[in-house]
């Protein structure tokens, strides 16, 4: 019996820190993300007046709002109209997902393949891809941004020898490719891919490893080709490290933010602003925490939602025997 | 396999498909690409750091600095509290990453290793915590810590830093733990040994190599981490890297060689680490996402 006592006391012990920390600092604001997302609240303190009620949901998916305003003697509700671009802001965001999976993720699985098959300098090379996504988010924004600088930056020097200035000079006087509000959006996607297809692809290339060779050898006795191989064999045994893959670039898009806030801040005229500026923006420029928290909890259910379709779209092709599991 | 590429199966020759010459010699040259794509903008922020603007602005570009200046270096130090702001990242990072190994070392413990019921559902409880984004509880986090008057200080960014590194830590200390022995903890019982020494003498020290593979993963967690950093930190004294250099670089507008020398500072430690332990950092990444 003291035994017994004496096992659950030490559990006990154990677990506390993890357990305050984890609780308090993930678990508990969760819950009050969803809390305060029911209440109007334009300070960081409750004051029990607010409204209560799904009127911050409204106001993000269907853009109709309502605000305080003084007329003379009286406070009036009056009604705004689309101050808040949600949808811009998370179309955007999808944009961004898109185009990791088809154009991230196909280069990723592309160099995977080639390390893949043995080839001289296969460390060297693996360690080269990796290394951008060591480097903080702020560092390669900054450099990018350098990169871009509509007068000094390297892109239009390197457009320049290609004897393309044309297009440099059609983005200039429109702010520069980052000010461009139909450049701004592409130039922020083309970093991520920069930074984060070394990432995908040290996973892919991890899983490309992991395929036996004697199936390979076997496939080829049968006489297919290398890129047969890649497609019948390859592929299908990597596809958990894919679907891991690509639950990653579109959640990933979704919660996007240190790269969009370094290079554009959302901006020009919401023409990059994704869900999470658009939270942050909430915070300082508007002091409107009850929204903040509001898109919080779209964005997690957001997030829950497409690991999960993308996990059922996965296991639905899954015909090539038994399953793993992981 | 090199060599012989026909098997004779009975009657049947098989032929093995060998890898087309022009098609290997493709892949070097599309590999050798991206190499330099990976490479090139590297190589540009370290040379654009010792270059005074007369050559960044066009006389020299690309190449390298024809005079090495390391007086810009000096700049972002002192005009740019670059050291304040290391320092600043490294008492955050190195903190978190204690608390959230000693707290995973803990709790792993007391999942794998003491026989209880709850022990699995308590497992997946903490790996909720992979899933869940840090945006989630920004918000909350922030009035919280308002409330308390906690802003602009260390803590409030060392807490959620060890907590969002928690989960990690404790799948990765699962997969070690597991492979100890149980023998030994029977053996250390029959020794006389309790829970607490047996974690304390037996499980820590054979963690070695856990504690690496946490450490390597929480720090380019923390050593990175922009949005907490940015939305509870506004006071410079307690300002970390990412959040400085942002500063900076609204400061240094027109001079480009004080910020790329800031973007290398910031960026050498990581990149030191990573030429001497690659390997273990990549691995730490796989078993981050294979399992998450």
């Amino acid at each position: 019996m003291r035994d017994k006592a004496y096992r659950n006391i030490t559990i006990f012990f154990f677990l506390l820190p993890a357990l305050m920390l984890f609780v308090g600092v993930l678990i508990y604001p969760i819950l009050m993300s969803g809390y305060y997302s029911l209440f109007d609240m334009r300070s960081i303190r409750l004051n029990g007046t607010e409204a209560f009620g799904l009127g911050n949901y409204k106001e993000l998916l269907l853009g109709i709002g309502t605000e305080a305003k003084k007329v003379g003697f009286l406070t009036l509700n009056l009604p705004t109209f689309g101050s808040i671009n949600f949808w811009k802001a998370l179309g955007n965001s999808l944009l961004l997902a898109a185009l990791s999976v088809f154009l991230q993720l196909p280069l990723a699985l592309g160099l995977a393949l080639m390390l893949g098959k043995g080839i001289k300098g296969e460390r060297t090379f693996l360690s080269i891809y990796f290394m951008p996504v060591l480097i903080s988010t702020v560092v390669i924004g900054q450099l990018w941004r350098k990169i871009y600088n509509p007068d000094y930056g390297i892109l239009n020097a390197v457009l320049e020898l290609l004897g393309k200035e044309d297009a440099a000079h059609t983005v200039m006087p429109q702010g520069g490719w980052l000010g461009n509000v139909k450049s701004a959006i592409w130039c922020v996607f083309i970093p991520t891919l920069w930074q984060y297809v070394g990432y995908h692809m040290l996973l892919m290339y991890a899983g490309v490893r992991s395929v036996s060779p004697e199936l390979r050898e076997a496939a080829k006795l049968d006489g297919a080709t290398d890129a047969q191989v890649d497609w019948y064999v390859v592929i299908p045994c990597i596809k958990n490290i894919l679907r891991v893959s690509v639950i990653f670039a579109v959640t990933g898009s979704l919660k996007s933010f240190d790269l969009i806030y370094v290079l554009t801040e959302g901006g020009p005229y919401h023409a990059t602003e994704v869900p999470s500026t658009l939270m942050i923006s909430m915070l300082f420029l508007r002091n409107r925490y009850g929204m903040g928290s509001t898109i919080a909890v779209l964005l997690i259910l957001l997030c829950f939602a497409f690991a999960l379709i993308i996990s059922a779209a996965f296991k639905e092709r899954e015909y090539y025997g038994r399953k793993k599991h992981v | 396999m090199a060599g012989k590429n026909t098997f004779d199966y009975g009657m049947d020759q098989y032929q093995v498909g060998k890898t087309n010459k022009f098609v290997k010699v493709l892949f070097y040259i599309g590999l050798v690409i991206w190499a330099v794509i990976d490479l090139f903008p590297i190589y540009w922020m370290f040379t654009f750091s010792l270059k005074n603007n007369e050559e960044v602005y066009g006389a020299n570009v690309m190449g390298l600095p024809k005079s090495w200046l390391w007086s810009n270096y000096a700049k972002a130090m002192t005009t740019g509290n670059m050291p304040l702001y290391f320092m600043n990242s490294i008492i955050v990072t190195v903190t978190a990453i204690l608390i959230s190994l000693i707290a995973a070392l803990m709790a792993t413990y007391a999942i794998t290793r003491i026989v209880w019921k709850a022990s699995n559902l308590m497992n997946s409880f903490f790996m909720l915590g992979i899933t869940i984004p840090i945006h989630a509880s920004v918000v909350p986090i922030f009035i919280t810590l308002s409330r308390m008057k906690m802003l602009n200080s260390y803590w409030s960014l060392i807490i959620p830093y060890s907590a969002f590194s928690l989960s990690m830590a404790i799948l990765i200390c699962t997969g070690f733990m597991n492979d100890i022995p149980k023998d030994l903890d029977e053996a250390a019982k029959i020794d006389g040994c309790g829970l607490w020494q047996t974690f304390g003498w037996i499980i820590v020290p054979l963690m070695k190599p856990a504690l690496a593979t946490i450490s390597i993963y929480t720090f380019l967690q923390c050593w990175n981490e922009l949005m907490f950093a940015n939305v509870f930190i506004s006071d410079k004294k307690f300002k970390t890297l990412p959040v400085g250099i942002q500063a900076l670089a609204g400061q240094h507008t027109i001079e480009w060689g004080p910020i790329g020398a800031a973007l290398v500072i910031a960026t050498f430690p990581t990149l030191f680490a990573y030429i001497f332990m690659s390997k273990s950092i990549q691995e730490s990444f796989i078993a981050g996402a294979v399992k998450g």
